[in-house]
């Protein structure tokens, strides 16, 4: 283990995985340091879905090392482990629980004992009802905290995944296409939301949206065909005669 | 904490039901026992068994409920953990028969002595005792359930596939149950019961007081689901139900989730079915039929799956329609069956608790706009009458 390792939050190298011989990753090679907001960009099948699968232990690496914090090694992990040790995933369609309020959405992410029996004997603290209350506030739901998450619109619905995120405490969020059929407006507020969020933990967003990605303003990650084609800024990378080619089109 | 959980808010629905349900537990037993037999409030003494048979299966249709409704788990099995329990029972009132059946040994089962046995298989042991019995009723059924489960959770098994194995689970006990071999009286189950802690099974003081049990047993088992289902547990089910995946990137270990309520659940079928067996006398490998655990699947789904009173009201209605068609018109019960499933799941795929449930919903939802439109109207016309106000006097002029 190099020093890279240690220091950063989330260390990919040499990960290659395929499916029935396509090869979804080839030796892709990814650092995201601690604190830092990331943009993945790149064409359909580049990867970027399969990599959040790694990360999150739903799909095993063929080879390659995958670790967390240093010295957490993820590829040996579960999906709950690695929920648990603080990494949050949004789904690219808002992933929320459809018959529960927003508030409830909120109370069953919220990061505290995960088992059968104390989630059996939990009773709502006044810690946690003032920890779900600013979760509301900060992502503008407190009105509607009483209504089922069925009833909000598509937008809303991407807010109150964010918000379920915020509430696992996650050092580090990965977030698939967060604006994706959202209005200009709701994309403007979602990347100063995003930014906010970026403040005290590191966050690595997949998205398409080059406007959305250009407000961000952050250090961008192209892939192609599982592995890394260029990283830099937006400016940098959206010149690059391989992005253009690859993804940005002709 | 236990009594702290069991006691908390339930909803006011499910205080109901307790109510009603030990109301029956009293006043059943009482009409056919106290009130004399030419009254129109007595219950005569062939009804008591027949509803505390319909109680049993209500107990059986809110146990699958709690991990179909809540959990999204479909078990086409649970007739199996429900067969369980009843052959729990069983063995102990064979047991207690003694030396009073036709071939008059005072260890061994009749069907045993007919094989030719010389002595009791090992795992007929301490079924002589009620309390073992009881242990058995409720530790059988949920450690198969525990260990069905375990490998069925944790590779992952869902939907459909799930629903096959849990059918697979219950023929496979169905034919084991039928070889005579097994030493569980093979084709003809255990029957000829004599008495129950001492009380002749057949006497009207014993049913009235096996209605009664029974009628608390549902009750007990209903505020126990509905603690479940309210607590952040349930919370957690539901979410299982609707969006696993999501579920479990948020920490929760899904598997366990499952395993749990899936466990409780088989333990609770396994009840219903010792409490069945000594009100219908019988207990054999016909229990244990696919078609039945399916039918308990239609059960729920009509009362309206994802409710705590829907399978019970499921289980009672069609099984007294079944009561009365099968007395008219026995060979069409099976087509009538069917036509009510496709019926519930066109029309009322909620169930008939869940739709008359969104009815009131949708009511008061309506109540609500009304009353926003009413407060719209009022503003709109006080406005008019204050413009009408400041123009009349303009009109004087």
């Amino acid at each position: 283990m190099d020093e890279k390792t240690s220091t950063s939050l989330l260390y990919l190298d040499g990960v290659s995985v395929s499916f029935d011989g396509f090869k979804a990753l080839n030796s892709l090679s990814f650092v995201v340091e601690p604190g830092e907001l990331r943009a993945i960009i790149g064409p359909n099948g580049a990867g970027k879905t399969t990599m959040m699968d790694i990360i999150t232990g739903k799909t095993r690496p063929d080879s390659g090392q995958v670790f967390f914090n240093g010295d957490i090694d993820l590829t040996k992990k579960d999906e709950a482990d690695i929920a648990q040790l603080g990494i949050g995933r949004k789904f690219q369609k808002p992933t929320v629980f459809e018959s529960h309020t927003v508030w409830d959405n909120i109370e069953l992410a919220l990061n505290r004992k995960r088992g059968v029996f104390s989630t059996l004997f939990y009773r709502l603290t006044p810690a946690d009802k003032t920890r779900i209350e600013e979760i509301l506030e900060t992502v503008r739901m407190t009105a509607r905290k009483d209504d089922l998450a069925a009833n909000l619109s598509h937008g809303q619905k991407q807010w109150l995944e964010i918000g379920m995120l915020l509430a696992q405490e996650p050092k580090l969020l990965l977030v698939d296409e967060p604006v994706a059929g959202m209005t200009d407006a709701e994309t403007a507020e979602t990347a100063i939301l995003l930014k906010e969020i970026a403040k005290t933990r590191s966050v690595v967003v997949v998205e398409h949206d080059m406007g959305f990605i250009r407000d961000l303003g952050v250090k961008v990650t192209c892939l192609a065909e599982g592995s890394v084609l260029a990283e830099g800024s937006i400016d940098f990378v959206s010149n690059d005669p391989k992005v253009i080619e690859n993804y940005l089109g002709r | 904490m236990i009594t702290q959980m069991l006691f908390s808010r339930h909803e006011k629905k499910t205080v109901w039901a307790v109510f009603l349900i030990l109301l029956a537990a009293a006043l059943v037993p009482l009409a056919n026992l106290l009130i004399p037999e030419g009254s129109a409030f007595h219950v005569p003494g062939y009804l008591v068994p027949l509803l505390g048979k319909y109680l049993c299966y209500a107990l059986l249709a809110l146990a699958l409920d709690l991990v179909w409704g809540y959990c999204g788990i479909l078990s086409l099995g649970h007739g199996a953990f429900f067969a369980l329990g009843g052959y729990a029972m069983g063995m102990y009132l064979m047991r207690q028969i003694g030396d009073r059946g036709v071939y008059a040994n005072p260890l061994l089962p009749d069907f045993m002595v007919f094989l030719n046995w010389q002595e009791l298989p090992w795992y007929w042991y301490g079924f002589n005792h009620f309390a073992f019995a009881a242990l058995m009723v409720v530790l059988v059924p949920g450690l198969l359930a525990f260990v069905f489960g375990w490998f069925a959770f944790r590779s992952r098994v869902t939907g459909v596939y799930l629903s096959i194995i849990t059918q697979a689970m219950t023929y496979a006990l169905l034919l084991a149950f039928f070889r005579n071999e097994m030493g569980f009286g093979g084709n003809n189950g255990l029957t000829d019961f004599k008495e129950i802690l001492g009380f002749n099974v057949q006497a009207g003081g014993t049913r009235a007081a096996l209605f009664a049990a029974t009628a608390i047993a549902l009750a007990l088992a209903l505020v126990l689901s509905s603690a479940i289902v309210r607590s952040k547990y349930g919370k957690v089910l539901v979410g299982v139900r609707d969006a696993e995946s999501r579920t479990r990137f948020l920490g929760y270990r899904v598997e366990n989730m499952k395993l749990f309520i899936f466990t409780v659940s088989a333990m609770m079928a396994g009840v219903a079915g010792a409490l069945y067996v000594p009100q219908v006398g019988i207990i054999n490998p016909g229990e244990f039929a696919p078609a039945n655990s399916i039918e308990v699947v239609i059960w729920t789904a009509v009362g309206g799956r994802g409710t705590l009173i829907g399978p019970i009201i499921g289980a009672i209605l069609v099984n007294f329609g079944k009561s009365i068609f099968t007395a008219a018109f026995p060979e069409f019960w099976l087509f009538a069956l069917g036509a009510l499933f496709v019926a519930t799941t066109l029309f009322l795929p909620k169930g008939v608790v869940g739709t008359v449930q969104q009815f009131i919903a949708r009511r008061k939802e309506q109540k609500k706009a009304d009353a926003v439109e009413q407060a719209y109207q009022d503003k709109a016309a006080a406005k008019a009458e204050s413009q009408l106000a400041t123009l009349e006097p303009q009109a004087a002029e």
